[in-house]
């Protein structure tokens, strides 16, 4: 069963001249112990999506349809009051930036002991130290007593991801858990976030638009384009054999399987779409070689064992 | 640059030991202490009673009887400058923190608050603090009536929307943060995040701009008193002394210079202890003091 769902979910942002579809009938779920990964190039919905999950949309920005469900309950149905509960508790985040999630002023035990009081937890000191411990900081009782700028942005992360953990969230949810951080760092992350998915008993959803990211870390894989999930398929059988042509596309265009010595990185020709004027049909059709004069109709979903493609001209 | 990310932030014990280290923060220190003390202890300290009158004894230079000489009264002048310490401090000290607390509450609320609080408020600020200051604490006190409780009132009222525009762009600035999403992430609720993550982070600034504010309302209490609209004579308010010895300037220069130099040290006191504190409570700028 899943921990989250999300069901034909779509959020718009009001925008001078109209409306902004930045999230359009976005279906997905994770399970227990599952690493639900979203992929896609900078204003896909990515984040906004991920914002809606925690139930955090920015200003100006509307659930138009759809839901959002945490073992069952649908969160956008919940009064604010019970939302905000839910959040740290059954549901929790980790940002982007760890050198501004931190209040600069308070020390980082203070912050982390001040969160659990916030759930009534009564955790001490000796559990949000074992904690620290658990997320690979060395001197976990001298950390609790220094404030956010006294620490490295990769022991930040991992202080920012044991404040997520803190209270045995279902879900955590981390939005670009890496891309601040330098490439020793990604990689240190990236095998904290591996030894957590066997350790930590819930879902985990990773946003990211870094490949190397979801192919060490996720189990399955939602590729976004233009606010829609366009392919979702397990890790292997979407990096071995992507279906629709932007996943292509966008696997060819990773450095990391460029042929070195070719001189040349492969891009993606085009822009995205304008979002608040979306054409009828495939979003993608402009930049898409394989477009043909189909394409301009409403896209089926083709669903197969267990993965689904947004396209006309592929199967699942 | 590397003390910038290593450099230890004061903690509370710290913040005495900095402000110690800078010698303008040292300074300022000194002169306020200086001045609080007298302000406390004016009852012991005073040599004479400053509105004993002694009418043979008027003008008289600086003497080992009057260090201070004395006045057109013939008063001692450094009992009346010790008292007046009293009264100065008194009145500008309540006033600011009286407007601070006003000050603190009115921005947070503008600054987290639903946006048409925030524009009413803001519309309440401005419309304060374009009045004219000297002309609107003129018609409160031609209303009200002079005296030391009217003259805190005007205070009060002429400060506290600079107190809060302040508090509430830095509230602004804040609620925009990472860190303030992320503790909303968290599960963080209004309240806490008003007092436990935004007063921490608004509240230095403020202390900073209140301890500069001091010496300008001892001098706009001395100017009210010299304009004979704030502390009622016989009191030995600094303005007063100030005001009655200019109309003897040519005949005892001393008055003036005596009342002149503790409004000088008090405003120099003040303002360095402010600098002193804004170098040093900020744990954000801690290292970086030193270039």
């Amino acid at each position: 069963m899943s921990v989250l769902s999300v069901e034909g979910l779509s959020v718009s942002y009001r925008v001078p001249g109209g409306r902004l579809q930045a999230v359009r009938d976005v279906s997905l779920s994770v399970g227990r112990g599952e690493v639900l990964g979203i992929m896609g190039e900078s204003g896909c919905g990515k984040s906004t999506l991920a914002a809606a999950m925690i139930g955090l949309l920015p200003q100006g920005a509307e659930v138009a349809a759809g839901a959002i469900r945490l073992n069952g309950t649908d969160m956008l149905r919940l009064p604010g009051e019970e939302q905000r509960r839910l959040r740290g508790q059954r549901i929790a985040m980790v940002f982007q930036d760890p050198m501004t999630a931190f209040n600069p002023v308070l020390t980082i035990g203070r912050q982390l002991a001040d969160f659990v009081g916030a759930h009534g937890g009564g955790k001490g000191a000796a559990e949000i130290a074992g904690m620290l411990e658990r997320v690979g900081i060395p001197d976990p009782g001298r950390c609790l007593g220094r404030y956010p700028h006294e620490l490295s942005g990769g022991m930040r992360q991992r202080v920012a991801i044991a404040a997520a953990l803190l209270m045995q969230p279902d879900v955590l949810i981390a939005d670009e858990p890496t891309t601040a951080l330098d490439v020793t760092m990604e990689a240190q992350i990236i095998h904290l976030l591996r030894d957590l998915r066997t350790s930590f008993d819930g879902a985990i959803v990773v946003v990211t638009h870094h490949l190397g990211v979801i192919a060490e870390l996720c189990d399955r894989v939602a590729v976004m384009y233009a606010g829609e999930v366009v392919e979702e398929a397990g890790v292997d059988a979407l990096f071995h054999d992507p279906r629709h042509p932007y996943t292509r596309a966008l696997l060819s265009c990773d450095p990391a399987v460029v042929m070195p010595g070719s001189g040349h990185l492969p891009t993606i020709g085009g822009r995205i779409p304008d979002l608040t004027a979306l054409p009828a049909g495939c979003a993608f059709a402009a930049r898409c070689g394989m477009a043909e004069a189909g394409c301009g109709a409403p896209v089926p979903r083709h669903r197969g064992a267990g993965r689904s493609v947004l396209c006309h001209r592929s199967a699942a | 640059m590397s003390s910038a990310v290593e450099g230890t932030v004061p903690g509370r014990r710290g913040i005495g030991r900095a402000l110690l280290a800078d010698p303008m923060g040292l300074a300022g220190l000194v002169l306020v202490v200086v001045f609080l003390l007298m302000a406390l202890l004016a009852p012991w300290v005073a040599p004479y009673d400053p509105i004993a009158l002694d009418v043979k004894a008027k003008f008289q230079p600086p003497s080992a009887a009057h260090w201070a000489g004395t006045d057109h009264l013939g008063r001692d002048l450094l009992s009346r400058i010790i008292w007046g310490a009293r009264l100065a401090l008194g009145i500008a000290i309540t006033s600011v923190l009286i407007a601070g607390a006003i000050g603190l509450v009115l921005g947070l609320i503008a600054g987290y608050g639903p946006r048409w609080l925030d524009s009413v408020l803001v519309l309440i600020f401005d419309s304060m603090s374009s009045l004219p200051m000297i002309f609107f604490a003129l018609a409160v006190i031609t209303v009200l009536g002079p005296g030391t409780t009217t003259l805190i009132i005007v205070i009060v009222l002429v400060s506290f929307p600079a107190y809060a525009r302040l508090i509430r762009t830095q509230t602004l600035a804040l609620s925009g943060a990472d860190f303030i999403l992320a503790e909303r992430a968290m599960g963080a609720g209004a309240g806490r995040i008003i007092f436990r993550h935004l007063l921490p982070n608004v509240v230095g600034p403020l202390v900073i701009l209140i301890c500069m504010d001091i010496p300008v309302v001892i001098m706009l209490e001395a100017g009210l008193s010299y304009l004979n609209l704030g502390v009622k004579p016989p009191s030995p308010s600094w303005g007063n002394i100030l005001s009655e010895g200019y109309n003897a300037l040519r005949q005892a220069p001393h008055v003036v210079i005596v009342a002149g130099v503790p409004l000088v040290l008090a405003t120099l006191g003040f303002t360095f202890l402010g600098e002193g504190l804004r170098d040093v409570l900020d744990p954000r700028g801690a290292g970086r003091r030193w270039g």
